[in-house]
Order: C-alpha cells, then structure tokens, then sequence
C-alpha cells in the first residue's frame, strides 16, 4: 500500500537517511524510536508536510512525492491532536468535509456515535479532556474516509487508564476500518500490543522491521536489543478470571495477573524488569509467581546487572552488581524466579 | 486568570520586596506624567475657555482635518494590512538567507526621525522622483491624499507586521498542518484556521497602526502640507495664532482617537481569544 524508496530528508536537528520500507495494505504498522530518530519527521514526509530532499512515496500505484498534502487523503492525527481552536466541536469534524464540498450530517453523527462524542458536539475544545480532544481529532481525520491513517504518538499525552481506552479504540477502528495505520512510539510495550509489524527507526534510519515476536525475540543488534529489552511483555491467553485475579497462560506457564480480561482473550503481560527478584532457593514470599529458571546470559549496565532468565518464558530481571555476586549468577546457573501479582501489567 | 483581586496583590508585592516598592514608585511617576500631561490640558481648555472648544468642534476646516486623519489612518491601515500580513506570516513561517536583513529594513522606519521620512518620501514621490515621475500622470503624491497615505503607511506599517509576526508565531503549524491533511490548501488553512486565530494579534497590531498613523507629523507634513490633518492644523495654529488658538482642535483631536480606541477595544474585549499568551 505505502511503498518509500530511498527517502531523505533533513530538517532542523532531525534527518532521515536512506528510508526504505513498504507498509501492506491494511496493516497496522508501528515505527518505535528513541526520541529524536526522526520518527515524526518521517510522518509529515508521508503526509506531504515536508517535501523529501531525494526519494520517492508510493500509494499503491500511485507515486505521491511530490503531491499537495490536501490531495494525498491521509489523517494525520498529531501528540497533541491540534484541534482548531476558534471552532467548536462539530465545526471541527466538519471540517475535512467542508473542504472536500460535502454535507453529510448523518454521516458525521453516525462517527461520532461510533466513537462516543456526540455529547460533545456544541463543546469549546478548551474544555475537553485529552482522550476527548483525542476522538475528536481522529473522528474529525476518519470522516474524509482516508487512504492511510498516520498516528503520531497517539498514547503518549495520555494518563495511564485513558491509554487503556484509547488503545481499544484505536485497535477497533482498525479492525472495523481495515485501514491502513502507521503508528509512531518511542514506547516498545505500545508498539509490541499494538503493531502487525514494528520498524525500529534510531538515527533517522529503519534498523529493523519484523512482526513483534520476531523483533524480540531476534533484535537485529545490540542497539536494538538495548532498546527493546528494558520491558518484558509476553503474549498469552488468559485462562481463568476470579474476580480480577487473572491466569494468562505464556508458553505452557501460567502467570497470574490481575485484570479484567475474559477466559480467552488474547493479552499481553508486561512486566518491569526491576520487579523481578532472583534468588538460589524457594523462600516464603508474598510473591505468587515463582519459577525456577536457567540464566541465559547477564549484562552489566552500571550499577545494575541484566539478567535474562528462561524459566518457561523468557524474561529479564535487574539485580544490583552487590546482588548478582553474592548469588553467583552466571549464565547456566540455575534460580528461582519470583514477582507479585501487582506487579504484572496486563494489556 | 488570577482571581486575587489586583489591590491585595499590590499590597502583598510591595510588601515582599523593597526593588517592588521603589519600582512602584518609579511606575507612577511615569503613569502620573502620561496621565497629568494629557488630563491637565483638557481640563485646563474646559474650565478656562469652553466657548472655544465648541466654536473648534463647529469649525469646518477643524471636522475637516479631523475626518482627514481618521479617514487616511484608516486607510493607511488597510494597505499596511495588505502588505504589511503576507510579511509577517512568511517572516514567522520560513527561515531564509538573509531574514535577518529583510527584518531590520522592515523595522527601519521605527527608528528614523519622522522628519527624514518625510524628506525621503519627497525625494522617490515627489514630482521628478524615482516613483512620483514615473506616476506623475496617474497619481499625485505631493499636497494630496496619496502623499499623506504613504507617509502613514511608511511610519505605521511596522506596529502591524509585528503584532501580527507574532501572533503567527503563537500558532503551532501542526496545526495549519492537520488542515492541509483534511483536504484544504494553503490558501485555505491560512485564511479560515491561521488567519481567525491570529485575529487578536492582527486587531492590536491595526490598532496600533492606525493610531500611530494618525498622530504621524513629521512625515506628512513634508509631504502634504495640504490638505491638512489634524496634526498639521494644530501645528499651523500653534505658529500663526499661538496656544490658545491650537489647543481647542489638540483636545478634540484627542477626545475622538480616544473614544474610538476604546470603543474598538470595548468591541474586542468581548471577542473569545484563541492565541497562547
């Protein structure tokens, strides 16, 4: 759908350097980068905001290089969400409409019923919540019916349960749109819940592109792995629900969580590696996830020590240098593995 | 907004710092030079000669020159808008060779002596000038409207490019960005999203304008003595007649540009604001 061939481009500190990539028609595609790695840059090129210094931008056939950003039909949703400040809610969805000469009250009720706004219609923005301002900004951009929707960190200026929200949101217009998504995140757990597949861009470059497991479980080199391996996030079912206390069975392991998710359903269990605590025998502990495991390797990062644990699943764990001495931790030794219920994150 | 009410904040300042209460002081001796200035010679034409004032506000060379002003600030506001909006969102958007050169001209008038205006504003629209011969069957500049606009023009247009810079300056271009991607060009994101939430900053800066177009002096009357303007006339009468004959049309000069300013004000006060500040 989105074919970039050999894209440069270099804008105030940011550059892009030989981008190519080709984003499938109907796929939820998300870039992940460090801040600074052009990630945005890359975005408004894709939109037409920037003209490219050298390279070309397919829409399927269509090359649109050197097309106005008005006639590429793309919604770009920004951090922000730039609503138009002088109009009020309506005014706003209509916009897009109104530019293209189209007066279709219906069809702008039935999005905004779809993405619960129509409360809000007669609303200044300035009173809106950020998830609110957020749907009214992707209404506003879904009903010009784009190409491409391009979604610049969508979550980031969110609070903790609006994320929540708005990450189902986004997943259902995707599923119920097929639309085409390209979805920029410095976030990995983000990208790795939300993505088909996942381009790491650092340095204005495309690193790597692979679906998430692959990406994860196979970074490209150290520098991704260094970027990707701070969180551990592993996909599973869950297969029963007490009342929010929740077991997500991960690679014939069942780890317990708490959550409102159904027997069934497909989620992704985050946890920080800084919550894992290592030890050489099974002790009392408040802790209902315990494991025993083989070290697969350690790194030293400072003060604190990387250790990557098999133990069914592979998860990472930080002790401090004092610890991971005393324990003896080595690659090959053998631990027990333990973290709280609380501690897991479900998405 | 603060909702302290402003005469306990006062207080509470002065009382937490010395700088804020010599700065206070410092404050009202200019507040006080302004105010008396300008309040002491209304009241003294009031109370010692009212007569006057009413036989200046009959007088039909004073309407006269008084609706000149107003009229050529008004216009001369227009045509400072015309250009004077284009610079300033191109000097807000784009960084270019040379932007810094392109700014200083466009703020050189701010800083020449108002007579040197009007002697260079001779020299290119007068009669043999490099503009004013060329145009000399079309358009006449000297001793007529057209001389008085571009005087207006020269003095004033800086107050509006920089308001309105500014008030460009305010608004993210991600904005005029998600315009652009919902189907509208430049042209359109510029005039029905750019251009609205600007208008508080274009407002002021044509307020400005105009106001400092109608008390140009200098400039004007290098260029057009005639017809007269307000400021003209009350020169005229301060040379030939003296201060008793002058200050009658000072005072009306200054009650209508006062009464319009914040009548114009009043009006905008009431418009929602959309620009950080």
């Amino acid at each position: 759908m989105i074919r970039i061939k050999d894209l440069n481009r270099k804008w105030k500190e940011f550059t892009l350097e030989d981008i190519d990539l080709h984003v499938r028609e109907g796929e939820y595609f998300v870039i992940l980068g460090p801040s600074g790695a052009g990630k945005t840059l890359l975005l408004e090129v894709i939109a037409g905001f920037h003209p490219p210094d050298r390279g070309e931008i397919f829409f399927g056939s269509r090359n649109i290089t050197e097309l106005a950003p008005e006639k590429r039909n793309v919604a770009f949703v920004y951090q922000n969400y730039s609503l138009f400040p002088h109009l009020d809610v309506l005014k706003n969805i209509e916009f897009g409409m109104r530019m293209r000469g189209l007066r279709d009250r219906a069809r702008v009720e039935k999005m905004a019923e779809y993405l619960n706004i129509s409360h809000l219609f007669h609303r200044n923005i300035y009173t809106l919540s950020g998830g609110e301002q957020q749907r009214i900004a992707i209404a506003r951009s879904l009903v010009t019916d784009p190409e491409v929707m391009l979604l610049d960190e969508p979550l980031s200026a969110l609070d903790p349960q609006t994320q929540e929200t708005s990450r189902k949101i986004l997943k259902k217009i995707h599923s119920d749109s097929k639309l085409t998504v390209i979805h920029v995140t410095h976030d990995q757990t983000e990208a790795r819940v939300m993505a088909d597949r996942i381009a790491v861009m650092m340095d204005g470059r495309i690193v790597q592109v692979d679906t998430p497991e692959e990406l994860f479980n196979r970074p490209i080199n150290d520098k991704v792995a260094h970027f990707l391996g701070v969180e551990n996030v592993m996909k599973g079912t869950v297969t029963a629900n007490d009342g929010g206390v929740t077991l997500i069975e991960v690679d014939g392991t069942s780890i317990e969580a708490i959550s409102d998710y159904a027997v069934g359903d497909m989620v992704h269990a985050c946890l920080r590696p800084e919550n894992v605590t290592l030890s050489k025998m099974r002790v009392k502990t408040s802790a209902r996830n315990i494991f025993e495991g083989a070290i697969i390797e350690t790194e030293l990062l400072g003060a604190l020590v990387r250790v990557k644990v098999d133990c069914g699943f592979m998860l990472n764990a930080f002790v401090t240098r004092q610890s991971a001495e005393e324990l003896e931790l080595k690659p090959g030794s053998h631990v027990i593995v333990s973290f709280k219920t609380t501690a897991v994150h479900v998405v | 907004m603060n909702k302290i009410p402003f005469r306990k904040q006062f207080k509470k300042a002065i009382k937490t710092d010395p700088l804020m209460v010599s700065f206070s002081f410092l404050a009202l001796l200019l507040l006080l030079f302004v105010f008396l200035t300008l309040s002491d010679m209304i009241i003294v034409q009031v109370t010692s000669d009212f007569p006057g004032l009413i036989a200046a506000a009959k007088n039909e060379s004073v309407i006269r020159s008084i609706k000149l002003s107003l009229y050529a600030g008004l216009l001369s506001t227009l045509v400072s808008f015309l250009v004077g909006v284009p610079a300033a969102y191109i000097l807000a958007r784009k960084d270019f060779f040379g932007k810094r050169v392109v700014e200083s001209i466009l703020d050189i008038p701010v800083v020449v002596p108002h007579t040197v205006a009007g002697i260079a504003l001779l020299t290119i629209f007068g009669s043999r000038g490099l503009l004013g011969e060329p145009l000399g069957s079309y358009i006449q500049f000297r001793d007529a409207l057209p001389g008085i606009i571009v005087a207006m023009v020269f003095v004033s247009a800086p107050f509006l490019t920089n308001s309105a810079r500014e008030g460009f300056q305010n608004i993210d271009p991600r904005i005029e960005n998600a315009a652009r991607s919902l189907g509208a060009p430049l042209w359109k994101a510029f005039l029905l999203v750019t251009l609205p939430i600007a208008s508080r900053h274009l407002l002021i800066g044509s307020i400005m304008c105009w106001a400092r177009a109608i008390s140009e002096f200098g400039a004007v009357v290098m260029i057009a003595y005639y017809p007269m303007v307000g400021p003209t006339l009350i020169y005229e009468r301060f040379i030939s007649h003296g201060l008793s004959a002058s200050r009658p049309v000072a005072v009306l000069m200054i009650l209508v540009t006062l009464t319009i300013f914040i009548a114009v004000r009043l009006i905008s006060a009431g418009w929602r604001t959309y620009d950080k500040d």
